[in-house]
């Protein structure tokens, strides 16, 4: 989704500055980018891991120089389990509440610190759907969604009057890279589909979006339906 | 990478024209960690038959539409670098508006680059420019035992000669090296000719061969007597900026078709109908106009699944390319084989074809094209059968992309390349890892 959303900026003429944790990869987003782009203008990149927050504060930097101040943070970055190995494996089940929670959390902080440093921007983080409601097949994952949506509505209820706005996009099944293999439930949504509506969210600076917006009703009748309900259920 | 799960609604994997078979695919961005160890890439899936199919139940083709990247862009040249799973439409929409095109184009814009290479593709610029392969440069292939090479005609040529219109079975293409050309503005002029006889058209095709850069032909089976073969023929070419509006042409409105038809909607009674429409429908003996490149190219295009037409049992499609001296006799003899089995082909497109692909398996030669679209029917088996005797008669041969049912002992009759292409297989493929389901048919690879 990153990809797609990426692409479509390009094309707009944005100027972008990619930040990931595979050097070869990132290289070759930006070049993709570069030549999509409207003025052809070149996009940098650098490496830096979720799992790593030692080196955000340089990723950001480096991120500032390129563009000469940026003032929309884009974040996809996350780690994905299935249900089955996040309840069997506690180490990576750890590792992956560690990286979408706290660390994601820690980016953003910093994030936000230098875009209100200059009167204000934009910070767009991915959550999920899946962090609407405690749910048996993804309830280590929703957790990690959980905390960092909660945590985005109240960057949004304390920082907006300040110039900062934040969207949370909660994507619910896309067919993307992450979801490679699973077979798509209802409502699957395509990158692009979901790309024109985040961009379309930061554009306006809509605080949270379900993508594809089915989900949105979708979520509502789940959240209202009552535990003994959610006990017997599979989703 | 997510774990697979085999999903049994619906089980397997679907040609263009619903060929069926049990599999999985799987998809991501990088192409080259996944497709290690897998017997076949798969594209958007247009082959008609079951080119990209896998050859055993349990297996996991690699679908490569998520790696589309572009990834170098040479303006002085028109030299492309890009991912394999990119789309010819989301390249066609990139590049129209800066000028540049693909050398060749199909029929439908929704084939990958790679699906590009491994049908080396022709289009109604044949005559001229001959196929896709041709303006390959250089191809980034996994080969067997997961050795990735960079093939071109100087650097492993053998491998990339069977690569251009291998089917897919040297290797799992990873990236593609095309010279793209130059346009002189983003809409082309149109002309459209009435032709009352198959002689007529074939004449006609010949001749504005001769000065026009894209043609092509519909024509009418059904119909017998003196009207058979009749048709109209599609001439094209770029338009120059002072014939073209100064607004950049718009890629046409695509609708989606959400249902299957009924099978058998489609049959000798209605599509005689239909013919009957398409043919009175062009007023006039000629028509010019100045159109968006989809209207010339992609007529298909805009009923997005327009293979639901032929409802749940599909269609089989037959391209074939015949001696140019003997063409006339040999469509007219194909036709009356649609005739006895009761068949009609929805969509006959004629084409005059040029130079021979370089690629080992490369299907078209010097001659005359026939492609028909044909229901699925019961006995359809043997009608292939039938149309390909005629082929043989008239030193033809069938394209690879558009088969599902030729025996493996009609199309070994066929090609005299054969041999050749195993054995290259055999040196970059030693343990024979790629196959699938019309390897499995026509040479025995992989079933």
């Amino acid at each position: 989704m990153g990809r797609a959303v990426s692409r479509r900026l390009a094309e707009r003429g944005d100027r972008l500055f990619l930040l990931g944790i595979d050097a070869k990869e990132l290289e070759r987003s930006a070049a993709d980018l570069t030549l999509r782009g409207k003025d052809r203008d070149p996009v940098g990149f650098a490496e830096c891991d979720l799992e790593d927050p030692a080196c955000f504060e340089q990723a950001l930097s480096l991120a500032d120089a390129h563009l000469g101040g940026f003032d929309t943070v884009i974040v996809t970055a996350a780690l994905f389990g299935t249900g089955e190995r996040l309840e069997e494996d506690t180490v990576f089940a750890h590792r992956l509440l560690v990286a979408n929670f706290a660390n994601t959390i820690a980016f953003c902080e910093l994030a936000r610190k230098r875009l209100l440093s200059r009167g204000g921007g934009t910070l767009c983080v991915f959550s999920s759907v899946a962090g609407d409601r405690g749910r048996k097949p993804v309830f280590i994952y929703g957790a990690s969604k959980a905390g960092l949506s909660t945590y985005l509505e109240g960057l949004d209820h304390r920082f907006r009057s300040e110039g900062l706005v934040t969207v949370c996009v909660k994507p619910g099944f896309v067919k993307t890279q992450m979801t490679a293999g699973l077979k798509p439930p209802p409502f699957a949504g395509e990158p692009d589909q979901v790309a024109a509506l985040v961009v379309r969210a930061i554009d306006k600076g809509t605080p949270v979006v379900y993508a594809p917006r089915a989900w949105a009703l979708v979520m509502f009748v789940i959240r209202a339906l009552p535990r003994f309900i959610m006990r017997k259920v599979g989703f | 990478m997510a774990p697979l799960t085999r999903s049994t609604q619906p089980p397997g994997l679907c040609g263009w024209g619903r060929t069926h078979l049990p599999g999985a695919e799987i998809r991501g961005e990088n192409l080259a960690r996944l497709s290690e160890g897998r017997p076949l890439s798969r594209g958007l899936g247009r082959s008609y038959g079951d080119a990209s199919l896998l050859a055993s139940p349990d297996a996991v083709a690699v679908n490569t539409t998520l790696a589309d990247r572009l990834l170098s862009f040479d303006e002085s040249t028109g030299l492309l670098r890009a991912e394999a799973g990119l789309c010819l439409a989301e390249l066609n929409r990139l590049f129209l508006p800066r000028l540049w095109f693909t050398p060749v184009t199909p029929g439908t814009k929704f084939v990958t680059l790679g699906g590009m290479v491994a049908s080396d593709v022709h289009g109604k610029n044949h005559h001229v420019s001959g196929t896709f392969g041709r303006h390959v440069e250089s191809l980034l292939v996994r080969t067997g035992r997961g050795v990735v090479v960079e093939c071109s005609r100087t650097e492993h040529p053998d491998l990339f000669f069977a690569t251009l219109g291998g089917m897919g079975l040297t290797g799992h293409i990873l990236e593609v090296s095309v010279r793209m050309v130059r346009i002189p503005s983003t809409w082309m002029v149109s002309e459209t000719h009435r032709v009352e006889s198959l002689d007529e058209l074939l004449a006609l095709l010949d001749e504005k061969g001769k000065t026009w850069p894209y043609t092509a032909a519909w024509a009418d089976t059904v119909t017998r007597g003196k009207g058979r073969g009749r048709g109209i023929l599609f001439l094209g070419r770029w338009a120059e900026p002072h014939e073209a509006p100064p607004e950049v042409s718009k890629g046409g409105l695509s609708i989606p078709m959400p249902f299957d038809l009924p099978s058998g909607l489609l049959n000798r009674f209605t599509i005689r109908v239909f013919n009957e429409l398409v043919y009175r429908s062009h007023f006039g003996k000629t028509r010019r106009k100045v159109v968006s490149p989809d209207q010339v190219f992609y007529p298909l295009d805009w009923v997005r699944n327009w293979n639901r037409a032929y409802g749940s049992r599909g269609v089989t499609q037959h391209q074939s390319v015949v001696n140019k001296a003997t063409g006339r006799e040999a469509l007219l003899e194909m036709m009356g084989v649609l005739e006895k089995f009761g068949a009609a082909s929805f969509l006959t497109v004629i084409k005059d074809c040029g130079e021979q692909g370089e690629g080992l398996l490369s299907f078209p030669k010097p001659g005359i094209s026939l492609a028909l679209d044909v229901p699925m029917l019961d006995r359809s088996k043997e009608m292939i059968h039938e149309l390909n005797e005629i082929v043989l008669r008239h030193s033809g041969r069938i394209y690879l992309t558009k088969d599902g049912m030729t025996t493996p002992e009609d199309f070994r009759k066929m090609d005299d390349r054969i041999d050749a292409f195993l054995e290259v297989k055999r040196r970059w493929d030693p343990d024979f890892e790629f196959r699938s389901a019309q390897s499995a048919r026509l040479f025995g690879i992989g079933g």
